[in-house]
């Protein structure tokens, strides 16, 4: 269940649009910041706030690339396939970020910290090849560079737990 | 070369809202509301021969002309950021340094259009560029360029930021009024044209970041001036050149229209790095048909473009050298296209998959010679797709097939890639 400070916010979103499912982008990525992705419990929530049938959501939460219907670590690093970071290596980043993650591109580590997922232009391709973590652009990536900010969010993830 | 778009560039920050004003901003706005009727400021749009900037070229006054005045209920303004084609990235360029350009030119637009609800539709990504955004709308809100009786006339505005989550589709004008309205992004059948029936089924129109942020200036300036800012006598005004791939300055740049390719390669794009040659290039987005060395003389601009084969569309352009192998970038960007395909119709969500399917075996080096009729009669049904999305996506294939027909008959006679080191 979301806390009732968010529940208040997100109606005061859906009053002030034009109809309530114009804010469903809105309370999707609010409600998949709260729970990490949008679980089946935030879809039902969301299908309520926004009086559409959880169908209805499912329908635009498959559609979107950056909501995610299956579970992620806490941070999800994409790095951007398109041909101007191409160009430029953007294959070996991914590859050398998936061997230093011990994992395959597309899925998540086993400790759940980090999923890695191979995405569409940045919209940054004059600093290809190009990466984001969470909501945060980084340009000029090369294989060692993105090693490095990946192995900084390990870390950071080690110093709050101890 | 003058500028209108980025002369504002302080080292690359964001011009605050001070400086805007400081500088001359929403004098053109004042003029307009004291001095001029909605009609006029039409008038000198299409006087100015601005075509659109977000990659069909279409004349912004033209479309603004379609809208219908007298039916009942409010007409809408959508300003298109969704700016997802690979290789382009002028717009967030643009609101990272100068943000109250788009919202005055809006407020120009929504006045001559008599618009008094807008929308601004930005991608994933693009935190920066819609948190600029807000603050502009905020402060052009209080000091009473925005809201309600704009300095003191009768026209009021609201401006909203909607930010999506992600899907080259959201861009095409009919996905992206679904999108705001929050329904599934598919295109929607034309006729009816967004003009007359768009936005919750109302007088609609879309226009590109860029196209808006232009207003300003035909406006202060007046059109003559402002389409005299061309490189040639038929272009009119300057374009955003987004840059990208094998050249030393990958920046965005905007240069006045009807430059030669050859010029912006080897001017400002400081020309290419070295040990690499010029091979070829995507003049202007990921949706578009290769320039080859042949095509360095071309005038950017629209009709000069498409004479020479291709489409001027978003301004972004990537640069190939001689080592890169045009099957491969081909499969990149019908990789994209087949992902970033809606799958509301049959042809562009069956067809880009088996294109994509196709130039993966070339490129592996398991093509036969019938792969080249298969990619060949592609290009020719997808473009009786729902949208122009498959087209689009066909467009780097027809290049391939008439530009680098030798190399991509190489990849299957040879059976292997022959730029792969093996
Ligand atoms: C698949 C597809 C994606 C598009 N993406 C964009 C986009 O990101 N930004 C944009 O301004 N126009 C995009 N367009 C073009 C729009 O449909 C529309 O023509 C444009 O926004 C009109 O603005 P303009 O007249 O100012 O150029 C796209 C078109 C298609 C078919």
């Amino acid at each position: 269940m979301i806390p009732e400070n968010l529940k208040a916010n997100l109606e005061q979103r859906i009053a002030a649009a034009i109809t309530h499912r114009e804010a469903a982008v809105d309370v999707m990525k609010e409600l998949q910041r709260h729970y990490g992705w949008l679980t089946d419990e935030a879809l039902e929530e969301a299908s309520q706030l926004l009086g559409l049938s959880p169908l209805q959501v499912e329908e635009l939460a498959t559609f979107y690339e950056m909501i995610y219907r299956r579970p992620v670590g806490r941070h999800v690093v994409h790095v951007c396939d398109s041909v101007s970071c191409w160009a430029l290596g953007g294959e070996t980043l991914l590859e050398s970020l998936a061997k230093l993650l011990e994992t395959e591109s597309g899925s998540t580590t086993a400790d759940g910290a980090v999923t890695l997922l191979p995405c569409s232009c940045l919209g940054n391709c004059g600093e290809a090849p190009c990466m984001m973590v969470g909501e945060k652009q980084y340009g000029r990536v090369t294989p060692e560079i993105g090693v490095q900010i990946v192995a900084a969010l390990r870390l950071r993830d080690g110093s709050t737990n101890s | 070369m003058e500028q209108i778009l980025l002369k504002h560039t302080h080292h690359g920050r964001c011009l605050s809202f001070e400086e805007y004003r400081f500088s001359g901003g929403f004098e053109a706005l004042a003029k307009a509301l004291k001095d001029m009727t909605p009609a006029e400021v039409q008038q000198d749009v299409i006087d100015s021969g601005l075509r659109g900037r977000g990659g069909a070229g279409f004349p912004t006054g033209k479309k603004w002309s379609f809208v219908p005045r007298d039916l009942p209920g409010p007409r809408y303004l959508i300003c298109n950021c969704d700016e997802m084609e690979p290789g382009t990235y002028k717009d967030r360029v643009l609101l990272e340094r100068n943000p109250h350009l788009l919202v005055e030119g809006m407020a120009l637009a929504c006045y001559a259009l008599e618009v008094h609800h807008a929308f601004i539709f930005v991608r994933y990504g693009y935190e920066q560029a819609a948190g600029n955004l807000r603050q502009s709308i905020a402060a052009a809100g209080r000091s009473g360029f925005l809201g309600d009786n704009i300095l003191g006339s009768d026209f009021s505005l609201e401006l909203d930021v909607h930010q999506s989550a992600g899907r080259y589709i959201c861009g095409e004008e009919t996905a992206l009024i679904n999108a705001l309205e929050g329904k599934r992004a598919n295109p929607r059948a034309k006729p009816p044209f967004p003009a007359i029936k768009g936005l919750w089924g109302q007088p609609t129109v879309v226009n590109n970041v860029e196209t808006l942020a232009n207003i300003p200036a035909i406006i202060t300036g007046g059109p003559l001036l402002w389409k005299n800012l061309a490189a040639t006598p038929e272009a009119a005004g300057t374009k955003l050149f987004c840059i990208s791939g094998h050249v030393v300055n990958t920046n965005c740049f905007e240069l006045p229209l009807g430059m030669t390719l050859g010029e912006i390669i080897d001017g400002p794009s400081g020309g290419m790095r070295s040990g690499s040659r010029f091979k070829a290039c995507i003049p202007g987005g990921a949706a578009t048909p290769y320039f080859t060395e042949a095509h360095l003389g071309v005038p950017m601009d629209f009709d000069p473009v498409a004479k020479a084969g291709s489409r001027l569309g978003t301004g972004g352009i990537v640069v190939f050298d001689q080592n890169t192998c045009m099957v491969a970038v081909t499969l990149n960007l019908i990789r994209f296209f087949a992902r970033e395909s809606c799958g509301w119709c049959t042809p562009c969500r069956e067809g880009l998959p088996f294109v994509r399917h196709t130039l993966e075996r070339i490129e592996a080096g398991r093509g036969e010679s019938n792969d080249i009729d298969i990619l060949r009669e592609h290009v020719h049904m997808l473009n009786y797709a729902f949208c122009a999305l498959a087209p689009g996506a066909m467009g780097p294939v027809e290049g391939l097939l008439r530009l680098f027909y030798d190399e991509l008959e190489a990849h299957i006679l040879e059976k292997k890639c022959p730029f792969k080191k093996q």
